[in-house]
């Protein structure tokens, strides 16, 4: 099970996320998580969104350059050391993680971590198989 | 102090005199040995014996830096590869260069002519030269190396690069003759700072920059860094190479070597004359070339000329410091740079628009390019190694055709502006904080 995520290619000057925010807005999609590393003059903008397509519309219509790729999404209980079971989870299957961001939201008592794998399948399986919780694109959406 | 005083000094009654019968022959000699050139005249229905007078040279067609690339790499040659004792090349706009051959006679004549510009400013025999220019392709380390041993200076061939090596021997071998481009020099001068190494310490004296323009202020700032007196001269590969044209000690415009070239000045657009003292693009016709002559080689450097004799006492006509160049050649660090050949690099590279902007920049008297590029590919978005990868081939590529490293930007696509017309992709500001 994997959930889409928006890349979108930000340059490192001031007014580029703004711009970018406005048209999400505009296109009335909620933001769930977000993610952004620069290098010295351009960054990559992650996000988990309610709506990738309409979002990504919206962005490539003010000139993005901008890719959905799927990730692997986890719920994890609110708790210490939730996130270090997973992580030991991952580490002694050998799956290795090119980059993950987390977030909360006011429902529930979970934290949700987005995890970037080159193999989705095998790692959505490995979690479940450890009975870790998978999020779907529509529990994405019904956040 | 002269090189060869006579003809330096010639009256110019005379030198003209001299100057017409070698146009003529000149004429002449392209007719019998350069195919390109006997159809050319041929076509202007022009002969050596229709050359009357020097104003008569405007009707031989002008021959531009294109005619050479076409005829690449010896077309234009006059002569069999076994009187040519050395070839040179400079950079061209597809990458192909363009390509001099040199006879015996030519190579004496170049040294004849740098000897002048190296006299002309009070080097001698008791010098101690060191030629800091990349030795090469480029013609500006050995047609310095060669007049200077003319002149019979003591020679350090140590090429350019290595700084603080450079340094050393400033110090140590107590050079007093430095031969650089003027941002090198005055790199070299912090870097000798920078290693403690203090003006009372050197016994430099004089500095022969060129192959780049050059402030009044960074002229003053090496000058004070180094404790020295320095001159500006001209020259390019087609022609010859440095000493075409060069300033005596009086720095009031560069003398042109009038006895081997004809100096005029065209209007750029039309390619008609202008009149004397007027500014436009400098034509020279070589008088005295045998490998490669050139009837009325257009430039693209705009300068004026002032034939008022100076007060030196040669009576060869003054150029002015070039003021820039007719066409879109940018000069980087010394190497000529077309912003053409940047948009065929661009254009053959998938995942960015074939749009890009040019900002040249100076910082500690060195130039650099940035070339910001539009990025299209989102698949590149994956990671970032995926985008720099792509950067650094950008960067690779340039670096093969233009032969400078360049700093590559990605940014967003139709994020650089759009031209109707003449695009202006070039920003330049490094005369914005003058040095």
């Amino acid at each position: 099970m994997a959930i889409k995520q928006v890349s979108i290619f930000v340059e490192n000057k001031p007014g580029t996320l703004v711009a970018i925010t406005d048209a999400i807005g505009a296109a009335g999609v909620d933001i769930r998580a977000m993610s952004i590393a620069d290098t010295q003059d351009f960054g990559i903008l992650r996000l988990i969104v309610s709506d990738a397509e309409k979002t990504k519309q919206a962005v490539r219509e003010i000139g993005c350059v901008v890719s959905i790729t799927e990730v692997v999404a986890v719920a994890v209980s609110d708790r210490p050391g939730a996130l270090n079971d997973v992580m030991h989870i991952l580490s002694e299957n050998g799956v290795n993680i090119e980059y993950m961001y987390a977030f909360l939201t006011s429902r529930g008592h979970n934290a949700y971590v987005v995890l970037r794998v080159a193999d989705n399948d095998k790692a959505a399986g490995i979690l479940a198989s450890k009975g870790v919780k998978l999020v779907s694109e529509d529990d994405i959406a019904n956040l | 102090m002269f090189f060869q005083k006579e003809i330096e000094t010639m009256p110019r009654k005379e030198l003209e005199r001299l100057q017409l019968e070698r146009l003529r022959h000149q004429v002449d000699y392209c007719a019998r040995n350069v195919p390109f050139y006997a159809k050319r005249l041929a076509e202007a229905g022009v002969t050596a014996e229709k050359i009357k007078t020097l104003s008569d040279v405007k009707y031989i067609p002008l021959t531009t830096k294109a005619d050479i690339r076409d005829n690449y790499p010896y077309g234009l040659f006059a002569v069999p590869m076994k009187e040519i004792v050395r070839i040179h090349a400079s950079s061209g706009t597809t990458g192909k260069p363009t390509v001099v051959g040199y006879t015996r006679n030519d190579l004496d004549n170049w040294s004849d002519c740098v000897a002048r510009l190296i006299r002309a400013v009070g080097v001698d025999d008791g010098d101690i030269a060191q030629v800091s220019f990349g030795y090469g392709l480029f013609t500006g380390a050995l047609g310095l190396h060669y007049g200077l041993e003319k002149v019979g200076c003591a020679v350090i061939p140590v090429s350019s690069g290595n700084t603080e090596k450079q340094a050393m021997l400033l110090k140590d071998f107590g050079t007093t003759v430095l031969i650089s481009t003027p941002s090198y020099a005055m790199y070299m001068s912090e870097v000798a700072k920078g290693m403690g190494i203090t003006r009372d310490e050197l016994k430099l004296r004089i500095g022969l920059f060129g192959s780049e323009g050059c402030t009044d202020a960074l002229r003053d700032k090496i000058e004070q860094g180094f404790g020295l007196f320095s001159t500006d001269n001209y020259g390019m590969s087609e022609l010859m190479g440095p000493g075409v044209s060069g300033e005596c000690h009086l720095r009031c415009g560069l003398h042109v070597n009038e006895d081997h070239f004809l100096p005029e000045i065209i209007d750029p657009e039309t390619g008609e004359p202008r009149e004397r003292g007027e500014s436009g693009e400098l034509v020279v016709t070589t008088l005295t070339k045998e490998g490669i002559p050139l009837l009325r080689y257009r430039t693209k450097d705009l300068t004026r000329l002032n034939y008022e004799p100076c007060a030196c006492g040669r009576t060869f006509a003054r150029m002015d410091k070039v003021r820039g160049r007719s066409d879109d050649m940018l000069k980087i660090r010394g190497v000529n740079v077309f912003p053409s050949q940047i948009e065929s690099v661009i254009a053959a590279i998938n995942g960015i628009a074939p749009h890009y902007e040019l900002i040249l920049t100076r910082q500690n008297y060195t130039d650099y390019l940035e070339v910001r590029v539009e990025l299209t590919d989102a698949s590149l978005l994956e990671n970032y190694a995926a985008l720099d990868g792509l950067r650094q081939t950008v960067v690779a590529k340039l670096q093969t055709v233009l032969g400078i490293k360049a700093k590559v930007t990605l940014a967003a696509p139709s994020s650089l502006k759009r031209y109707e017309g003449k695009a202006k992709r070039i920003i330049d500001r490094r005369n914005e904080n003058p040095d």
